[in-house]
């Protein structure tokens, strides 16, 4: 046996995870908040999900063809361009929705470097960008679906009305096209932590430091939390969608175990802030926005000490 | 009870169903043997043979060039053919003694220096410097020098590494079922050289992964007698026998790249090498054999092997029967740590934990794609360093960072590059930084 063999550096073998597979993952745990976002708001759902993920995985291979470097068989643009209509309403018009998806793909990610280099989540930029520039087409008040129609479960909370929580638990209200169900994201984000994808260290700090910033708001207005009210908000907004498929956003949030726990943590803090004090009734995409930019700081103050350094280095001998 | 282990680690593909159940085997070199001098960490061995002599199987040809060093012994009986600069594994060109076999495998004789009882401290590191006994899971260290570290007395534990954590290795497996009284002696040995490794409890510690539950069992009832030596569990993870992951896993004690084991009272030992200190004190053999393990999908008939060093591994994997399918890459080591080869004609050291020959190349398969920060390979380092970050500062030739970010403190265990989805060379990237690192540090 004289030929010549394969060398490389070790190691020799490799996981079988690749960043497609993890994609692939992502938009079928999104699968269940699609499939009820087209049973709760119709036809038209279809529409707006498929316009948008088009408009991301064309910018994608356009700017592609320019560079000459096709990156869209990675399926991140599909993800990008899934969530995006996910947080989009029904009753926005296509071309809104297509330019939202321009935006995501062109502005926030392939002008800072692509895959792994934005510094902002995509499909949440782009929401905001929308959010700002077309205030009206965006809020929950523009709904004429057949459904649903009017204000969300938060607006309602927000001017003191009642909610039916059991309807917003199982997704049956107005709001985006992918943020009513907790039930189908729960499944979703139950996905994502079976196959090892995500854990549960981000939500679960955003979440519970949200609660607990909420019932100090109460207890600082002399009152205990009524379970309802927590429910609501619990359950209602863009909170479950963001805390498990957009706050774990890998590009965007810190890599650092502690920094994790810390940006949960800021999220559960100024989701509260933006939706007891805020104007508006919403607050998670703003909260995850602000919290993506702090990702470095973050990450800075949370470096890992190697092993070996940390201070009282000996476990206690058994 | 919580598992002994460490925090971080893998869980690759182990195949060592292909090779665990066979038993050691031993096997006869080829006209050729050939001793580079150069098989371990230290100054090159010096040649004191020269062309044409005649040599005896355990005759010592080359000395030690120095106090990290160690001899070289001619595991046949024949004619020094040549001195000659000879390929070796890694590809380098080694200043090796070929060594012609004439098949009678005449010995000089092993007798003993003296009976154990009657041996001092330095008596046996002496016999473990004159048998060139060194590191045999793979680093090559000079186990004399590792026996005697600045202050002897702060030695508290000895710790038998037979973990074997790397995939489809068997070798230290099979050992330990077949000859498990050598390397409970080889240990009991080594800890006599510690006056403060004695006393009430056991500082003796044979460390095995619980993936090899009848060595256990095996150890454990031959040891049930001994309170010195304790046989421990260890939650199975790669790389779990690493030294600073198996030292924290055995005693909690951690030290960082800057440290020796005994700067935390610790002597660790492959199995191999322990056995080779009984078999060097107690029968007065020098290091002449080890066991290969020889596998992986593309071998026909996969075992392990009891080898005299200094064979080639052509004529090691020949007696697996050779490759039944055409293999893509083939190791010499683990999967994990070993050197990929290009050719087979380059001879086996004391070094040579395993031959692996393996049907597909992941690293060739799969192409690297854009980092996603997606933080698995923190998750799984067990230096607790950030690899993605070091890789990048490495790629970049950020010196200043990749220093303040413990660059250092890689082990190259290779976790992070085996785990990565986006398949980056992350360990190729940081080990050729650390090397950079080293040798300005050794000007």
């Amino acid at each position: 046996m004289s030929g010549l063999f394969k060398v490389s550096s070790n190691p020799h073998v490799r996981s079988r995870v690749t960043t497609n597979g993890i994609m692939l993952a992502v938009i079928i745990a999104l699968m269940p908040a699609a499939g009820f976002g087209i049973y709760n708001f119709g036809p038209r759902a279809v529409a707006v999900i498929l316009v948008t993920i088009a408009s991301t995985v064309l910018t994608e291979f356009l700017f592609g063809l320019y560079k000459k470097k096709m990156t869209i068989t990675d399926l991140s643009a599909v993800v990008t361009g899934l969530l995006l209509a996910l947080n989009l309403p029904v009753t926005i018009p296509l071309w809104m929705a297509a330019l939202g998806g321009v935006f995501a793909i062109l502005v926030v990610k392939m002008l800072f470097g692509g895959l792994g280099q934005n510094f902002m989540n995509p499909a949440l930029a782009a929401r905001c960008f929308l959010l700002i520039s077309f205030p009206t087409a965006m809020a929950g008040k523009a709904f004429e679906c057949d459904a649903y129609t009017g204000a969300t479960p938060l607006e309602i909370l927000k001017n003191g009305g009642q909610v039916n929580v059991m309807d917003m638990v199982i997704g049956r209200t107005s709001g985006t096209i992918g943020e009513t169900s907790v039930i189908a994201l729960v499944i979703g984000a139950c996905i994502l932590i079976l196959l090892g994808i995500i854990d549960l260290r981000i939500p679960g700090s955003y979440i519970v430091t949200f609660v607990v910033f909420l019932v100090v708001v109460d207890l600082a207005k002399g009152q205990w939390i009524s379970p309802a009210y927590l429910t609501a908000q619990l359950a209602g907004g863009g909170l479950m969608l963001g805390a498990f498929f957009m706050a774990t956003d890998y590009v965007t949030r810190p890599i650092t175990i502690k920094g994790q726990y810390l940006f949960g943590i800021f999220l559960g803090i100024m989701t509260g802030v933006f939706r007891v004090f805020g104007s508006g009734a919403e607050g998670v995409s703003y909260a995850i926005i602000l919290g993506n930019l702090l990702v470095p700081l973050i990450e800075k103050v949370t470096k890992p000490k190697a092993f070996g350094y940390e201070k009282g280095g000996r476990r206690s001998e058994k | 009870m919580a598992k002994l282990t460490f925090v971080g680690g893998i869980h690759p593909y182990d195949g060592k169903d292909l090779s665990k159940d066979k038993p050691i085997q031993d096997i006869l070199p080829g006209n050729e043997l050939v001793y580079p001098l150069s098989q371990h960490i230290g100054a090159p061995a010096k040649a004191i043979v020269a062309k044409g002599d005649r040599v005896l199987a355990g005759q010592k040809i080359a000395e030690s060039g120095g106090f990290v060093s160690a001899p070289i012994h001619a595991t046949v009986s024949g004619t020094v053919k040549t001195i000659e600069p000879r390929r070796v594994v890694t590809g380098d060109m080694i200043m090796s003694i070929v060594v012609e076999n004439d098949g009678l495998y005449e010995d000089a004789g092993f007798y003993p220096q003296a009976s154990l009882e009657e041996l001092g401290r330095e008596d046996i590191i002496g016999i473990i410097r004159e048998a060139g006994i060194v590191g045999m899971g793979g680093a090559g260290f000079p186990t004399h020098v590792k026996l005697s570290p600045k202050e002897p007395e702060k030695i508290e534990y000895v710790i038998a590494n037979c973990a074997e954590c790397e995939p489809y290795l068997t070798s230290d497996y099979r050992r330990m079922l077949e000859e498990p009284e050598k390397l409970i002696g080889g240990l009991k040995i080594l800890v006599s050289l510690f006056e403060n490794a004695q006393g009430q409890y056991a500082h003796g510690i044979i460390a095995v992964e619980d993936n090899k539950p009848d060595c256990i069992a095996l150890l454990r009832q031959l040891t049930k007698d001994e309170p010195g030596i304790s046989v421990k569990a260890l939650k199975t993870k790669y790389p779990q026998g690493g030294e600073r992951q198996l030292i924290y896993a055995t005693t909690g004690r951690k030290i960082n790249s800057t440290m020796l084991p005994a700067d935390v009272g610790c002597v660790v030992n492959n199995v191999d090498t322990i056995v080779a200190v009984y078999r060097a004190v107690i029968e007065g053999r020098p290091l002449m054999e080890r066991i290969v393990t020889v596998t992986g999908d593309a071998v026909a008939n996969p075992g392990n092997f009891r080898v005299k060093i200094g064979m080639s591994y052509q004529e090691i994997l020949e007696a697996a029967g050779g490759f039944k399918i055409k293999p893509e890459k083939i190791v010499c080591g683990g999967p994990m740590m070993g050197f990929g080869m290009f050719d087979l004609n380059v001879p086996s050291t004391k070094t040579s934990t395993a031959l692996l020959g393996l049907s597909r190349d992941d690293v060739a398969a799969m192409e690297p794609g854009p980092c996603i920060n997606c933080g698995r390979c923190v998750e799984v380092c067990p230096g607790r360093v950030i690899p993605s970050r070091l890789a990048d500062y490495a790629e970049h030739f950020d010196e200043e960072a990749f220093l303040a970010n413990h660059g250092m403190e890689c082990c190259e265990c290779g976790c992070c590059s085996f785990i990565c989805p986006a398949k980056r060379p992350l360990t190729q990237e940081i080990k050729s930084m650390r090397k950079i690192q080293l040798a300005k540090k050794k000007k």
